[in-house]
């Protein structure tokens, strides 16, 4: 939602401007719709769809109808409904992921990049749980704790800490160096309104670039999570879990894969598309060359 | 006692696992209320990490200051605590660093990156800062100070960001502004500019300045007294007119010889001085000038006494100070002073 109310700031001018941007980047707005239609999706699934859990048997497998527009699956379940409220499991997952792995990368990375003995130590922690594959470490803790969304996120967050802090802990080491921070110490600025106004700013734009792979990389592994039965409960809609149900249909009914498959597919690649325009338009290199 | 800074004794070493560095040995001065006092040497030499300790801003892990004492108003700053250092730097010291293109943050507004040492320093309200950032751009001479109070360092020139620096700097009237190489990034017509400014800061708000350049032109032009550094010692300090009347050591001798125009070669050859400063990673006994030196007999070699008078208030290290100023004596350049 910010991405587009940050694109509109005021009606005339700013929409001319707008529109231009659009003219020149057609991939960047066709990303940013989607993502844009995506989250409207997800938060007017009731008025989209019908229930996505009334199961009934007699219907199953079914071909798309006026009251199944995608068809029915092995339990008789509408899978379009299916499909529509599984895009709020993936958006959600997705931007709660984003947020706290900024929150905690940016907290962890600063202390790690201004501590000397406090930052080896992150290091080595973060190298032995970058060790371990992602998903295995996200379906060890979400087996620890009870199946749920918050779940879900939790294990989905903690092995993705690890990249932002090392990214966030690069990115101070170079940005204390700078001279404008020896500059506002020998103003005698330090402690927290240095960390607060000098370094944590100079390092939001590797980072929201990194916050938006960890989003796409959120919303697969929240796909993976419910593949394998890990998490949510397999009648939550989800497009994990929807796959997972397909496998079984798949020589048959191949089509009941590709719709949570595509709808998947268009998110994360929207996403990722968003996050390398978001790493050029912060790139001062890159951006001062088009700005010319 | 007229002085603002009184630096003793002050040795410095870096330390990187079993390698050291001697990068400064034995420094002292003091400068006085209201006087432009210039440091002097080729790259390498020790001057910026001078300022950088007097301000105590080197890193505290490689850094070591082996002993010395650096006194403000009766003060030790050698040893005091962050805390209390805080208090000082912007405050009683400010600092304007060599480029002014990465010195200014460019994530905020000059008005308030000027305005951040007062509200720290004087507790001054929001309002109340800026309008006192509002008066240091005008009194840095930036025209149009209230709409530029809201500019980022990004549109501002490399002389506009300098001046903004020392408005930086000079926002709490400290007594001593410290001058890194304050125009070497920056092109010829504005270095005069931001010279003149200095100068003029100078003499309205009665401060001192310490002003490291390796320009000769620039001393000449700015500066009441200079020392003459070389491999983190002070080898000549004295008046201005009496070091470029009567230069007394061997290096700086050379220095003097090496500005364009006033060598003894012709017209469009450069001087140059022959080799390299040395490596510092073991104490030199003697004269570390001595290797270059033309003047240079056995006797340099040997431990040096302290620097003695060679004229009223003014001190040279070299033992052949004689036979340098009678080499001297008739080039254009110690002619002109005379």
């Amino acid at each position: 939602m910010s991405l587009t109310e940050a694109a509109h700031p005021a009606p005339t001018a700013a929409l001319s401007r707008a529109l231009n941007y659009a003219r020149r980047n057609p991939a960047t707005t066709i990303c940013c719709a989607l993502l844009l239609g995506f989250v409207l999706i997800a938060i007017f699934a009731p008025l989209l769809a019908g229930d996505p859990l009334r199961i009934d048997p007699a219907q199953r497998l079914k071909p798309p109808s006026d009251t199944a527009i995608w068809g029915r699956d092995h339990l008789g379940r509408d899978v379009y409904a299916r499909a529509v409220y599984g895009t709020r499991v993936s958006m959600l997952v997705g931007f709660s992921v984003a947020v706290l792995v900024t929150i905690l990368g940016v907290a962890i990375g600063i202390y790690a990049g201004l501590s000397h003995i406090g930052g080896a130590v992150v290091m080595r922690l973060t190298d032995a749980m970058m060790a371990i594959p992602a998903v295995l470490l996200a379906i060890a803790f979400a087996s620890l704790m009870n199946a749920g969304l918050l779940t879900v996120i939790i294990a989905i967050t903690i092995p993705e800490v690890p990249r932002m802090v090392r990214l966030v802990r690069s990115v101070v080491l170079g940005v204390r160096q700078q001279l404008h921070v020896t500059a506002a110490i020998s103003i005698g600025t330090s402690g927290l309104p240095l960390v607060w106004r000098h370094i944590l700013p100079n390092t939001l734009g590797p980072v929201l670039v990194q916050a938006t792979y960890a989003c796409a990389s959120a919303i697969i592994a929240s796909a993976v999570l419910s593949f394998l039965g890990v998490g949510l409960s397999p009648e939550v809609p989800s497009w994990g879990g929807m796959m997972a149900d397909a496998r079984q249909q798949f020589r048959i009914h191949p089509v009941l894969m590709l719709y949570p498959g595509v709808l998947l597919s268009l998110l994360v690649l929207a996403v990722n598309i968003l996050g390398d325009r978001l790493s050029d338009a912060l790139d001062p290199r890159k951006a001062r060359r088009s700005s010319l | 006692m007229n002085t603002v800074v009184d630096v003793e004794n002050l040795s410095l070493e870096f330390r990187n696992g079993e390698q050291r560095v001697h990068a400064l040995d034995q420094v002292s001065f003091s400068v006085a209320r209201g006087e432009t006092l210039s440091l002097v040497g080729e790259s390498g030499c020790g001057k910026s990490v001078t300022a950088m300790a007097i301000m105590g801003l080197l890193p505290k892990a490689s850094a070591r200051i082996t002993s010395g004492h650096v006194r403000m108003a009766g003060t030790d700053l050698i040893g005091l605590p962050e805390r209390q250092l805080q208090q000082i730097r912007g405050n009683r010291i400010g600092m304007v660093f060599q480029d002014p293109m990465t010195s200014l943050n460019p994530v905020h507004t000059i008005g308030m990156q000027i305005a951040e040492a007062a509200r720290r320093h004087r507790q001054l309200s929001h309002a109340e800062a800026m309008q006192r950032a509002r008066r240091m751009l005008d009194l840095v001479r930036i025209p149009d100070a209230g709409n530029r109070l809201t500019a980022y360092p990004h549109e501002l020139s490399g002389g506009q960001r300098q001046r903004v620096m020392i408005a930086m700097a000079l926002v709490c009237d400290p007594q001593l502004l410290i001058a890194d190489e304050p125009t070497t990034a920056l092109d010829v017509t504005v270095q005069a500019q931001i010279l003149e400014l200095i100068a003029d800061l100078k003499a309205e708000l009665g401060m001192s300045v310490l002003l490291i350049t390796h320009d000769l032109g620039v001393v000449a032009s700015t500066a009441d007294r200079m020392m003459v550094m070389y491999a983190g010692r002070i080898v000549e300090e004295g008046p201005v007119e009496r070091i470029f009347a009567r230069p007394s050591h061997g290096y700086t001798a050379a220095l003097l010889r090496s500005l364009p125009g006033h060598g003894t070669g012709r017209r469009g050859t450069l001087t140059e001085i022959a080799g390299t400063v040395p490596r510092l990673d073991r104490p030199i006994a003697g004269c570390a000038y001595a290797p270059r030196c033309g003047f240079a007999e056995p006797g340099c070699s040997a431990s040096l006494p302290p620097a003695p008078e060679v004229e009223d208030g003014h001190r040279s290290a070299c033992i052949r100070e004689a036979a340098v100023f009678d080499a001297m004596r008739d080039s254009p350049i110690v002619r002109s002073w005379r």
